[in-house]
């Protein structure tokens, strides 16, 4: 890759990374989400420790997947509406790797976040000790693939004035298949069987997204910019 | 002469309303073009178009140098960042801008001390002459430039328009949109309700 480029894709990762360590309520949101819901189920299905162990990965991952789809479908909006995705269209760089540095950098502060706090929510509903460094591994996997499918998504929407409803459509079927693995490698942890192939199949999920999405994110940010 | 940018017979059709057809423009390094037109005439959308963002409903052949600059209405530029680091770290690709030269454009368009002033604390006027500090850092040949002088003050229009002519001598090309009537040496105007539908 010529150094000019890795400079510029530094540069926009940069950018995004200043813009929103600037404002840290939209990193803490999410995971203030996060605490209130997982707080919520011990009201809802009654304190039992062992039940609640039982329904521990489920929950945590459902949770995940709803926090991912509230921020994910903002992604590219700030960029929209300041004429910043106009730029970026322009630029003389490729706009999927543009908006590979926007994805990596929206990850790194969301999904990589959720996935470092993860082992207070899984002790708050009583998961063994065992499982929560799988937790937080396909926690890491699971939340790159939905940002990868989320910006697809949010690129799609993000001329429109209410997407919101329409990215729910969009995206979660292809979140789906991110929410079986992610649960099964963490029930079998809990097991005590090894979560190894579930794991691998998240990552599989990542790579394919890494290669998918930020091509099929660019070309939709193209139509989003001809209205 | 070298041509930057050739419209043959361009035409835009916006939902079901054709905007303006058959319009010819031939634009030459050193020419300094405004494009006038009524309200909703289809200045920003012929703009648009040549920049090549939006090419839906469009007729016709254009022709357009790759080495542009383009200065929609949106400034492009983020309100958590500083003056320098929007610069610096520009959508268009800021990339190899040393920091002094930033500093420059910066005094350039009246913003000395300013530089590492949170942009969302500036004022709209001073939010758009930090935009067109990019048309002194800019190596792009042709400007496509959507009301530049928008919310500017007098003393800073005066600039722009040394600037604008700035470039033309040094062989690029600007196309503006205004409603303001220019006067300035060799303007040469392409009125867009001429070529109405």
């Amino acid at each position: 890759m010529q150094p000019d480029l890795l400079k510029f894709l530094g540069f926009q990762a940069q950018r995004h990374l200043r813009g929103a360590l600037r404002r840290p309520g939209d990193i803490v949101n999410p995971l203030v989400f996060f605490l209130m819901v997982v707080t919520l189920f011990p009201l809802g299905l009654g304190p039992d420790p062992d039940v609640l162990a039982d329904l521990a990965p489920g929950i945590v991952w459902v949770v995940a997947l709803l926090s991912s789809l509230l921020v994910s479908g903002r992604l590219f909006q700030s960029d929209f509406e300041d004429g910043t995705l106009e730029q970026l269209a322009l630029a003389p760089h490729p706009l999927a790797l543009s908006v590979l540095a926007e994805i990596a950098s929206h990850w790194l502060l969301s999904g990589v976040v959720l996935a470092l706090v993860s082992p207070v929510f899984a002790l708050m509903l009583n998961m063994p000790g065992q499982a929560i460094p799988v937790l937080m591994a396909s926690l890491l996997l699971g939340t790159l693939c939905l940002s990868l499918f989320g910006a697809i998504g949010a690129a799609l929407t993000v001329g429109l004035r209410r997407g919101g409803v329409l990215l729910s459509l969009l995206i979660i079927p292809l979140t789906v298949p991110v929410l079986i693995f992610g649960t099964s490698a963490v029930r079998e942890a809990v097991l005590g069987y090894d979560p190894g192939s579930w794991l691998a199949l998240l990552g599989a999920l990542s790579l394919v997204g890494l290669v998918v999405a930020p091509i099929a994110a660019a070309a939709g940010l193209r139509i989003s910019l001809e209205a | 002469m070298t041509q930057l940018l050739k419209l043959q017979d361009v035409g835009l059709e916006r939902g079901v309303r054709q905007l303006f057809t058959g319009v010819q423009l031939e634009v030459a390094a050193g020419e300094l073009w405004q494009l006038v037109g009524s309200n909703g005439s289809g200045k920003t959308s012929l703009l648009r178009a040549v920049a090549g963002l939006a090419r839906l409903g469009v007729q016709g052949s254009i022709t357009c140098c790759p080495s542009m600059l383009f200065q929609g209405h949106l400034p492009g530029l983020k309100s958590a960042l500083t003056c320098r680091e929007n610069l610096l770290w520009h959508a268009s690709g800021g990339v190899a801008i040393p920091l002094s030269g930033i500093d420059h454009a910066l005094a350039e368009v009246g913003l000395v001390g300013y530089e590492d002033t949170v942009l969302g604390q500036l004022s709209a006027g001073q939010q758009r002459r930090v935009g067109l500090a990019r048309l002194w850092l800019s190596k792009a040949s042709l400007w496509l430039l959507d009301e530049p002088f928008t919310a500017i003050d007098v003393d800073g229009s005066a600039m722009l328009e040394q600037q604008l002519l700035r470039h033309c001598q040094n062989g690029g090309a600007v196309v503006f949109t205004s409603h303001q009537p220019t006067a300035v040496a060799g303007l040469r105007v392409l009125d867009l309700n001429q070529y109405a539908a």
